[in-house]
């Protein structure tokens, strides 16, 4: 009697509802992710001492499992979207920076001195050149974030009905619906496919000098794993 | 990509593709927290309960779920704002978010609440109980009527442990003194370090099961788990439609260890006007353990919702 | 501080420390479900990512693949695979295996794709078969990378096999879910620590395995 697309009421959204509460719940983590990962990269490209350590730090942050972040912070924040949203932005965090230290970094030597010949100040230099160019490593890292963030949001069910479409797993379980666990699963893969592929299309937009085929620099291609490249520097 | 010409034509171009995207983002954004704000009442967005609305909360199980629904209905029937605030969690959660005013209604269960407040109360009768409770309570808070309904928490066998060791449902729970240390106990996680639950079960009646096995509130995890022998034990609200279904042994809890489970909202003084405490008491005084098990099961096996449930009750018994 | 004081309540308790819910027994069964998780995985995905790395083939494909698994949210994968399956190992071995395949998969394909070519032509040209050109002369040099496939997968599974602790298993996540039910925050914590602790374990392994098992070579040009 109730089809796909009926949500229990207890979760006080329609499908759509839940969709967009998803989005948010995932999506403004990774946007304050990379606010604050912007400066954070680019101190840590400019005082090389200060980048180890700084991987240090996100390496432990990122081996902290969510639920476990989410349950401490309901003590501060409550059982509020805000508990869910602050550990995604760390994780985004974690992700971001590497990504964005080793773009800007990429930038060759002669590309910056040329820059600087053009009368470039440092800051107009970051903002037109190294930027841009870092733009390939930068977004693979935030693809990474994103996808895992979606992902991740659902884990907020097991706070009190604060994991958007993750709900719908709890009251598969309550209720003897496994149709509602299938829809959860599915949307939010769904989900996390269309949005990668609109990252994929803002990098084409954002690098109209590079062919569409081509991909990044393979160490930027090859880096979907945060941990693996936080790690290597880390364990140096 | 590095020669010189190339990164300043293209990054004359950017800042123009960058807005552009910047801008998608922002009405991206934009629109989801408006498709989800869409509701005035929405309960994620704050942790307070707000000007007159009364929040009504659950705990993390169907009948909970469906109960705090009974309650704000019966509420929105007398002219009153709610918000619902469902599948919180466990009372250990609950309980401080009704003392600091998050929660104004919440469904509770008598005997659990005097064992959570009170480890060696065991009162002989439903208004002893409710008296040990308000005595305990929060002066924040207080209990309004029961209902004759019950759901307790219980020691329930599955049909082999029963045969292997002779036991029945007219068998008492002391009766497992030698088997239990063969056993092994499923039940809820809290269950683990509260009174009723292996701390009582020890002190009252010196059981000592082999392992305790985490599982979740008489949810489909416990089933499972008592049907497939992976725990022989477990703890299942006796409410739960599976007991009859799978053959289930419930044994006697002849020391009270699990007291009465009256239904009984548990409310914040403050927070509810007198209007609101006679629609839960009239409430109350209809809702009996044969309408709370047929509504149960309308929920959990016959995939309706509990809102649905919760309004049809109330309109048969003249409370919508 | 808050946390620290939590994190010593929970290491202080002798009771932490014996029978089925102590820490040593928790800390078994986490390692024996990533140990396995990681197992199937390699098994999955190194020898897809060798054979694809090696003839070039196939790339898109796997690219398509492993968005679409990293897309699946891994709690939602337990949780579905819990009300079809039942209780048991199978539903947590599925999301892990899922969560780890890609990075391995994709890592190890780029890692031989990107050996120089030059070495490659040459063992051809001695008379090399394909195979022996792929385990003796592309494997060696990829090495390093594929281990870093290997190590993300480890790190990812040992931080998510936690959420096995919701659908009645053991492991570390048990100290989380239990500390989250029964609201002791000693117990979260302490899980957490322990996790992180683990993580960082499973870092220094991969460092030591790279160490011994890099050709000096490869390690001297990387």
């Amino acid at each position: 009697m109730t089809g796909f697309f009926d949500i229990p009421s207890d979760l006080q959204h329609s499908w759509l509802g839940l969709i967009g509460l998803h989005l948010r719940e995932a999506l403004l983590p990774v946007l304050a992710g990379l606010v604050a990962a912007l400066p954070i990269a680019q101190l840590c490209a400019r005082f090389r001492w200060l980048y180890p350590p700084v991987l240090g730090v996100t390496t432990v942050l990122y081996a902290v499992p969510s639920l476990a972040f989410f349950v401490v912070l309901i003590d501060y924040t409550g059982q509020t979207e805000l508990t869910v949203m602050i550990p995604l932005a760390v994780y985004s965090l974690v992700v971001l920076v590497p990504a964005i230290v080793d773009g800007v970094r990429s930038v060759s030597q002669e590309t910056l001195a040329a820059a600087t010949a053009m009368g470039f100040g440092p800051l107009r230099r970051y903002l037109q050149v190294q930027l841009p160019i870092a733009v390939p490593a930068i977004l693979a890292g935030l693809r990474v974030a994103t996808v895992s963030s979606i992902s991740l949001v659902s884990v907020g069910a097991l706070i009190g009905n604060q994991g958007a479409l993750g709900n719908l797993l709890a009251d598969a379980m309550f209720y003897h619906r496994p149709v509602l666990a299938v829809n959860s699963v599915v949307t939010t893969a769904v989900l996390a496919i269309l949005v990668d592929a609109l990252l994929v299309l803002v990098r084409l937009v954002l690098t109209p000098w590079m062919p569409p085929g081509a991909r990044p620099k393979r160490k930027a291609a090859a880096r979907p794993e945060p941990a693996a490249v936080a790690g290597e520097e880390a364990a140096r | 990509m590095t020669s010189t010409a190339n990164t300043s034509t293209s990054s004359r171009r950017l800042p123009g593709a960058a807005a552009v995207a910047l801008a998608a983002t922002a009405a991206l954004l934009a629109g989801c927290s408006s498709s989800s704000d869409n509701k005035s009442d929405n309960p994620l967005s704050g942790d307070k309960a707000s000007g007159d609305t009364v929040v009504v909360g659950s705990n993390n199980f169907a009948e909970s779920i469906l109960l705090a629904d009974i309650y704000g209905e019966a509420l929105k029937a007398k002219g009153i704002k709610v918000a619902y605030k469902p599948n919180i969690g466990t009372r250990e959660t609950t309980y401080g978010l009704l003392k600091n005013g998050s929660v104004t209604v919440l469904p509770e269960y008598n005997g659990a609440l005097l064992a959570y407040l009170d480890k060696k109360a065991a009162p002989k009768t439903v208004a002893a109980t409710t008296a040990a409770i308000n005595a305990k309570l929060d002066s924040k808070l207080t209990l309004l009527d029961p209902a004759p309904a019950q759901n307790k928490d219980s020691i329930t066998l599955n049909a082999a442990t029963a045969k292997k060791y002779h036991l029945t449902d007219k068998s008492s729970i002391a009766d497992l003194k030698d088997a239990a240390k063969d056993l092994v106990i499923g039940a809820s996680p809290e269950f683990q370090t509260r009174q009723q639950g292996l701390v009582g079960l020890k002190s009252v009646y010196k059981l000592e099961f082999k392992s305790f096995k985490a599982l979740d509130a008489g949810g489909p995890l416990t089933q499972a788990a008592l049907q497939k022998n992976t725990v022989q034990a477990a703890d299942i609200f006796t409410t739960d439609p599976t007991i009859a279904k799978e053959k289930f042994v419930v044994l006697q809890d002849t020391e009270n260890l699990f007291g009465f489970e009256n239904v009984q909202p548990l409310v914040s003084r403050s927070g509810l006007p007198q209007k609101g405490v006679d629609a839960l008491n009239a409430v109350s005084a209809k809702l009996d353990g044969a309408a709370l098990l047929d509504m149960d099961g309308q929920v959990q096996l016959d995939d309706k919702d509990p809102l649905d449930v919760a309004k049809a009750w109330l309109k048969s018994v003249g409370l919508g | 501080m808050n946390v620290l004081n939590f994190v010593n309540a929970f290491f202080g308790d002798s009771a932490h420390w014996h029978g089925y819910d102590g820490i040593p027994h928790r800390l078994l069964e986490h390692v024996q479900y990533s140990l396995t998780a990681l197992g199937i995985a390699a098994a999955i995905g190194l020898p897809v990512g060798l054979v694809t790395g090696h003839t070039g083939r196939g790339g898109n494909a796997l690219a398509l693949v492993a968005t679409a698994a990293r897309a699946l949210p891994s709690f939602g994968l337990l949780v579905l695979m819990f009300v079809l399956l039942g209780l048991g190992l199978l539903p947590v071995m599925i999301p892990l295996v899922v969560l780890a395949v890609p990075p391995i998969l994709v890592t190890t394909y780029e890692a031989v794709r990107s050996v120089d070519p030059s070495p490659v032509d040459a063992a051809r040209g001695m008379g090399m078969t394909e195979p022996r050109i792929l385990l003796r002369v592309e494997v060696p040099v990829a090495l390093p990378l594929i281990l870093s496939g290997l190590r993300s997968a480890a790190i990812q599974i040992v931080s998510t096999a936690t959420i096995a602790a919701y659908v009645s298993l053991g492991g570390l996540g048990r100290y989380i879910v239990d500390g989250l039910y029964q609201r002791d925050y000693e117990k979260v914590v302490g899980g957490a620590t322990l996790v992180a602790v683990l993580a960082l374990v499973t870092l220094t392994v991969f460092w030591a395995v790279t160490r011994v098992a890099v050709s000096p070579g490869v390690r001297r040009s990387a």
